[in-house]
């Protein structure tokens, strides 16, 4: 069982990536602010996804990592989201 | 297969001696053998309390009436019975026994990967047992709710609910680690050669089980501590009264308690796709697609938790579609079911114990699988919902399944747990009075809830009399048989006759080091080449 | 158990990482259990979490959110620290990651204190007079939800905590990082979380 090399994230890209999500952030409490109606949701949403698509990429080092691990975690998300879905397919037509 | 280089000659797992004696040389062993172990007999000692208990409820219904015990003891006994089986015997039963003691033999390692967590699990286990044996023995009255703790009730009951579900939650976190173990083993310490498509069912079984309960197990986790919240603070979430919905908890319960199911069958299909190749001698049919149907069987079963809630009140759309999932789980079973038959076909069959034990799960895992696709069709559902008729179609995939399974891989691989071999006709003798008993106990239910007789009651109309002796009867040959099965392997592996180390002439890595294995299993890693596999007769 | 040693020589730092990853699927899961009961009840009772969600406070929830995000960030750093065999740097970015978690803590304290002062909190006979139930299906969830995370937090520092003990005394080390990366791993989760909590409680209103 080799151990793998490992791939040194330079502090640099840590911090860009800090800068998005900051950015992020205050975007997601301004677009918020705004009376949208039902896209409020849909909005923040698509922040916080964002938000933890750069987390996950870079932070977490998927980027870095085997393709398998990425494949699990897309995998966990996907029956995450079936499971609301399916359970919505009561709630809504109720 | 190119076998290991010289045949270790060092001490069994058995009779190592280390750096502690007596019984903490066991509990405080990493061992995965010894773990193995550990589960088996704690699975034992508390699989004679379930049995009690089911023996219990039997006694009950013999006659119309009182009989030993009124409504609320029944209700306790029930939910116990219940608690008791699955969450501490079906579900830990095949992956923490023989998964624990085959996957690292079977794919050619030394130990799991984690071992320390894995006896940590065994401690979660324990843990959780005591909590919900405490639940019995202190406070004001035992469980009452059934084992599927459904809301509001099982926050407005005045019993002893926090242990119970306390103690489920914590061997929800045992089933996890132990999940956990299992898949970083299989992907990290497979023997050198053995790809995905070269690996032993079984341990492809384990695996998709290991997925479940890593995805499945933290929603019931989270959906317990809510009912303890509720009942602690009054938080609302499952409360009628301060605007939540009970419905959205049997959601919660079932996302978690169907997958549960095939926890535990997967595994019992494995060892039972590891039996038939080596009694017919033959390559396994249709490698790739019993692979397929485990990974599909684990993947679309954890979609179809709403066929137990159809007369719940859910929305018609959910409904039929829960149904026409359930209805899908239905194909990769029968997969499965044609080509363990398909294996047999011109093979060379040897019939042993583990063989009948075999045949027996087929015939009763049918029987319920069938049954079970009246209960998933709307319309007989609602006819036969809540009835003695779902108490036997889940007896018989559950206890039928995965109980027939476990005694046929207690009896398959014995030799090598023990280096011992039993006495094979008791064991058959066994096998037939369990197997009668059986059948006897739970076919008259499929009868009994067709004329309506529901279940979990402890009395009924006298036109139900002559159904339930008949089954009451049956509780008591299987027992017998039960007593005839235990006493033989106990017997046995203390004096039976010393076993070879390939008794049954199978092909996989597990009988290729003695038996019983030594401590570290392979002194050298076996490798796999271009042209073995693990059915190659 | 002479296999002990055996399996202290055997290090996959691999291995560890999925045995991480697996975990952080499984909290993950203990979580999605409560946003799917978060997301039927918000459907429910779509009004009532909007009302709700005006009680509380955008800019403490904001503050907190920048603390995780930093946090994440200097504990991320500290792996590439440790890779580039700077053990002092490695031991000051753990110690601000904690410091981090510290003052996340200490805000939730006074957010919840001062709810608690509102008479906002599970069982409270106030809530019972005053709140319609989806407003008090939505503290519920709040109190449930933030206090899983806070407890998330608690176990992550005490991970950290571990990490850099181990760091200062030389067993974890460039050759031998599997520690201090899962622990990453376990923190960046419960920033993760947090980054999905914040929008839903405090934002959308």
């Amino acid at each position: 069982m080799q151990n793998e090399k490992h791939h040194i994230v330079p502090y640099s890209t840590y911090i860009i990536i800090l800068a998005a999500l900051v950015l992020f952030t205050f975007l997601s409490i301004e677009v918020t602010g705004i009376e949208l109606g039902g896209l409020t949701v849909a909005a923040a949403l698509i922040f916080a996804s964002l938000k933890s698509y750069l987390v996950l990429t870079y932070f977490m080092h998927l980027k870095f990592d085997k393709p398998y691990i990425r494949i699990m975690v897309g995998f966990v998300i996907l029956v995450f989201l079936a499971v609301i879905i399916i359970t919505f397919i009561d709630y809504f037509f109720r | 297969m190119q076998a290991s280089s010289q045949i270790p000659h060092d001490v069994s797992y058995l009779d190592y001696k280390g750096k502690y004696k007596g019984l903490l040389a066991w509990i405080l062993s990493t061992d995965h053998k010894r773990i193995a172990l550990l589960y088996m007999f704690s699975i034992m000692t508390m699989f004679f309390v379930g049995v009690c208990l089911g023996l219990a409820m039997k006694l009950e219904l013999i006659a119309p009436g009182k009989t030993i015990m009124g409504a609320q003891d029944y209700n306790a006994v029930f939910t116990v019975h219940g608690v008791i089986m699955i969450f501490m015997i079906v579900i830990p039963g095949l992956p923490a026994v023989f998964g624990n003691f085959l996957l690292p033999l079977m794919i050619g390692a030394k130990d799991v990967a984690f071992p320390k967590l894995n006896l940590f699990s065994w401690y979660l286990y324990i843990a959780g047992a005591i909590l919900v044996i405490s639940s019995v023995l202190f406070g004001d009255g035992s469980p009452d709710t059934g084992w599927t703790f459904y809301a509001p009730y099982s926050f407005r009951t005045g019993t002893n609910m926090l242990p119970a579900i306390f103690g489920a939650f914590v061997l929800g976190f045992s089933s996890i680690l132990t999940g956990l173990n299992f898949i970083v083993t299989i992907h990290r310490l497979r023997a050198p050669g053995m790809t995905w498509t070269k690996m032993p069912l079984f341990p492809w079984t384990l695996y998709g089980t290991a997925w479940i309960q890593l995805l499945a197990t933290p929603v019931v986790g989270i959906t317990l501590v809510l009912v303890s919240l509720e009942r602690i603070f009054g938080i609302g979430v499952f409360d009628p009264a301060l605007g939540g919905d009970p419905i959205l908890y049997q959601h919660l319960f079932w996302i978690y308690s169907h997958p549960a199911v095939y926890i535990m069958i997967l595994p019992a299909m494995g060892a039972i796709s590891e039996v038939i190749p080596t009694f017919s001698q033959k390559h396994v049919f249709g490698y790739k697609a019993i692979v397929a149907s485990t990974l599909a069987i684990a993947f679309v079963g954890y979609f179809v938790w709403g066929h137990h809630m159809f007369t719940s009140g859910m929305s018609g759309t959910a409904q039929y579609t829960f149904s026409i999932l359930t209805f899908l789980v239905a194909i990769p079973s029968a997969i499965k079911v044609f080509n363990w038959i398909s294996t047999m076909y011109k093979g060379s069959i040897a019939l042993e114990t583990p063989f009948f034990w075999a045949m027996s799960f087929i015939f009763v895992f049918m029987i319920g699988g069938l049954s079970g696709l009246v209960l998933g069709a709307l319309a007989t559902d609602v006819y036969v919902h809540d009835t003695a008729f779902v108490v036997a179609h889940f007896h018989f995939i559950v206890f039928g399944g995965v109980g027939f399974s476990f005694f046929a891989a207690i009896h398959y691989w014995f030799p090598k747990m023990f280096g011992r071999m039993y006495d094979k006709t008791w064991a058959n003798v066994g096998w037939i009075v369990f197997f009668i008993g059986f059948l006897a106990l739970y076919t008259p239910m499929f009868y009994l809830g067709m004329q309506g007789m529901p279940r979990r009651y402890y009395d009924y109309l006298e036109q139900f009399h002559s159904a339930n002796i008949l089954s009451t009867l049956g509780s008591w040959v299987m027992t017998f048989g039960l007593a005839i099965i235990v006493i033989n392997l106990f017997r046995s592996a203390k004096s039976g006759a010393i076993a070879p180390e390939n008794p049954w002439n199978g092909k996989t890595l597990e009988w290729t080091v003695p038996s019983p294995p030594p401590v570290e299993n392979f002194d050298d890693i076996p490798v796999y080449g271009e042209k073995d596999g693990p059915y190659e007769y | 158990m002479s296999q002990a040693i055996h399996h202290d020589e055997h290090y996959d730092a691999e291995g560890s990482k999925i045995g991480m990853w697996l975990f952080i699927f499984t909290e993950l899961l203990l979580f999605g259990g409560l946003f799917v009961i978060y997301s039927v009840y918000r459907f429910m009772n779509q009004d009532a979490f909007h009302l709700a969600a005006e009680e509380l406070n955008t800019t403490v929830g904001s503050i907190n959110t920048i603390i995780l995000l930093v946090s994440s960030m200097t504990i991320a750093m500290s792996t590439s620290a440790l890779q580039k065999g700077q053990k002092g740097t490695t031991i000051v970015l753990l110690e601000i990651t904690l410091m981090l978690g510290l003052i996340f803590l200490v805000n939730k304290y006074f957010e919840w204190g001062v709810k608690f002062e509102h008479g906002i909190f599970p069982g409270s006979q106030h809530m019972l007079d005053t709140l319609s139930q989806g407003e008090i299906l939505f503290f519920g969830l709040y109190f449930v939800m933030t206090g899983l995370h806070a407890l998330h937090i608690i176990a992550g520092m005490a991970l950290i905590g571990v990490t850099l003990a181990k760091v200062s005394k030389g067993t974890v080390h460039p050759e031998r990082s599997a520690l201090l990366e899962n622990a990453g791993l376990y923190w960046h989760l419960v920033d993760l979380i947090w980054i999905f909590l914040f929008p839903l409680f405090y934002l959308i209103h």
